[in-house]
């Protein structure tokens, strides 16, 4: 019996017993795949192009040596200093909006959820409320937010600062409240149930187990403001970003090559600071 | 020294309020005021009778959206462009990842390592927005600029991350087949990949999601899809259309947000 098996085990040995199915999916991918490349408009061979190759020779051989003359450097710290501003000042407008947000929305302060009070379902739509707005706040990119606000505000860091504000507000409203009610809510509760005023129970019930979380996860925002201030300074909004808008469109390769220099000193910079301070807090 | 530091700290604490908390407060506070100082943005006259008004006026200019058949239908065709735009930059991104992931997890050596995590970094730190705008001049307007652009970023984030994977990773089924004679893409493709094919596949799902949001906003520069219409619409003050495309990308995000939270849902049992 075993002798009459072996030639058939051997034989479907040397085949790939997954054969039919990768043949399969190999199909499905180049099926998806075309259509997909169809619509990016994928050409690679346009990069060896003639004119593209020497725009880019060009433009990459003014890299070396980055520009480093005393007027263009005072340009260049200008608008670092803008672009720290800019995201200090946005972070600081987020952290207002969202305070207010987050304490209307963190379920553990309800106190109607105690016992059912008369305000229930009003507290539940406020509640429901907040979340959509910080949702319809969050929905919309910055650097969105920032293109549609130069249009209304001009060109200049006013329309960075806000839309930080609004994103990063959003933000931080939702990530408060869960961190607010992911803590121990416990203290809280029993405050409320004693009859503190909710804002007591947030400070003495809630605050001291979740203010380093919170603290921590603010600094880290605001590293990441850093980034997208430099991000947005190319729709309009001032700083880095910005003046690496206009040697890119002029194709001056040195200006471009000294901003991404400051640029990457900058996000280590904010990289280091934002992780020491988490340190000092943890 | 750390726990001379966790001592002192509880010392302060025993003692009264924290002196390094109050002067990182008033740091924070001093940076607060002198970074709205340094910006010297009026925000009266934002809020001010006439410019509230205009503000308004401009708000207004974006209702109705514009409905019409026809530019729904760009719409769409825009939104398209930018989900082949991320899914074919995140794929790129998977393969030159993978790719530079190798060395970067020290299997070809030390030096190569510094290298490739050198390359890594480098990629990295420079944002997808910067990229694109590079990518513009090197391959012309359009979304393959985008393309390019986000497999750029995306593969130093992947290098990284799918590294951290490999050198995690047990080398013991690796070695094995190794050791009973297998070559080294043999034993590398059944012995190590299995393992960290789940956690490579979370990442990049993960890293998609991200990239969906950030095609829409690559256009900006001229890399294609609802970006480059937002701005062509916004530049002609033709708010309406704008805001059609806003619109557009709203849905975008937050389809994409519920459906990923929803499939990561389902695989978390496999990553747990």
């Amino acid at each position: 019996m075993s002798a009459a098996l072996r030639p058939a085990l051997l034989d479907e040995a040397q085949h790939d017993p997954q054969a039919k199915a990768r043949l399969g999916a190999l199909l499905l991918a180049l099926v998806v795949l075309w259509p997909l490349a169809q619509l990016a408009e994928f050409r690679p061979w346009l990069l060896f192009d003639g004119a593209n190759l020497k725009v880019m020779g060009n433009f990459l051989a003014g890299f070396l040596p980055p520009a480093t003359n005393a007027e263009f450097l005072g340009l260049l710290l200008k608008a670092t200093l803008e672009t720290l501003a800019m995201a200090t000042a946005g972070i600081a407008l987020a952290f207002v909006l969202a305070l207010p947000l987050a304490f209307v929305m963190t379920q553990s302060l309800s106190v109607s959820r105690i016992g059912p009070g008369p305000g229930r379902w009003r507290s539940l739509a406020a509640r429901a409320a907040v979340r959509a707005l910080l949702t319809l706040l969050r929905a919309i990119p910055e650097v969105v937010w920032a293109l549609v606000l130069v249009r209304a505000l001009g060109l200049g860091p006013a329309a960075g600062v806000l839309a930080l504000a609004i994103t990063y507000g959003g933000m931080l409203g939702k990530v408060y409240a869960e961190i607010l009610e992911s803590s121990d809510t416990r203290p809280a509760r029993a405050l409320l149930e004693a009859g503190s005023g909710r804002i007591a129970a947030l400070c003495y019930g809630l605050l001291p187990a979740a203010a380093q979380e919170l603290a921590s996860y603010t600094v880290y925002r605001w590293e990441c403001a850093v980034r997208a201030s430099v991000v947005m300074g190319f729709v309009g909004a001032g700083g880095l970003g910005q003046l690496m808008d206009q040697s890119m469109k002029m194709l001056n390769g040195g200006e471009a090559s000294s901003i991404l220099l400051m640029f990457l000193a900058l996000v280590l910079l904010a990289d280091a600071l934002s992780a020491g301070l988490r340190k000092l807090l943890a | 020294m750390i726990e001379a530091h966790v001592s002192a700290t509880d010392r302060a604490q025993a003692a009264g309020p924290c002196l390094t908390c109050m002067a990182a407060m008033a740091l924070i506070v001093v940076a607060v005021v002198a970074s709205f100082a340094y910006l010297g943005i009026d925000y009266r006259a934002l809020v001010a009778g006439d410019s509230l008004r205009l503000m308004l006026k401009f708000i207004k200019e974006f209702f109705p959206p514009d409905m019409s058949g026809a530019f729904l239908a760009k719409t769409a065709w825009a939104a398209l462009q930018t989900l082949a735009v991320s899914a074919l930059g995140t794929l790129l991104a998977v393969v030159a990842g993978a790719a530079l992931a190798l060395p970067a997890a020290g299997r070809l050596g030390t030096a190569a390592r510094q290298g490739a995590r050198l390359v890594l970094n480098l990629l990295r730190s420079v944002p997808e927005l910067v990229w694109a705008a590079l990518m513009v001049l090197a391959a012309g307007l359009g979304p393959f600029a985008g393309v390019l652009a986000l497999a750029l970023h995306t593969s130093g984030v992947f290098g990284r991350l799918f590294a951290e994977a490999l050198e995690n990773a047990p080398r013991e089924p690796e070695r094995a087949l190794h050791d009973a004679g297998s070559g080294a893409i043999a034993a590398f493709v059944y012995g190590s990949l299995p393992l960290v094919m789940p956690q490579w596949l979370a990442y990049t799902l993960y890293r998609w999601e991200m990239n969906i949001r950030m095609a829409a906003v690559l256009g900006f520069v001229g890399a294609g899809g609802l970006g480059q219409m937002l701005y062509f619409h916004l530049s002609l003050f033709q708010q309406a259309q704008a805001s059609t495309v806003l619109g557009a990308m709203c849905v975008l995000v937050v389809l994409v947000d519920a459906l990923s939270s929803r499939w990561r849902r389902g695989l978390a049992p496999a990553y747990a």
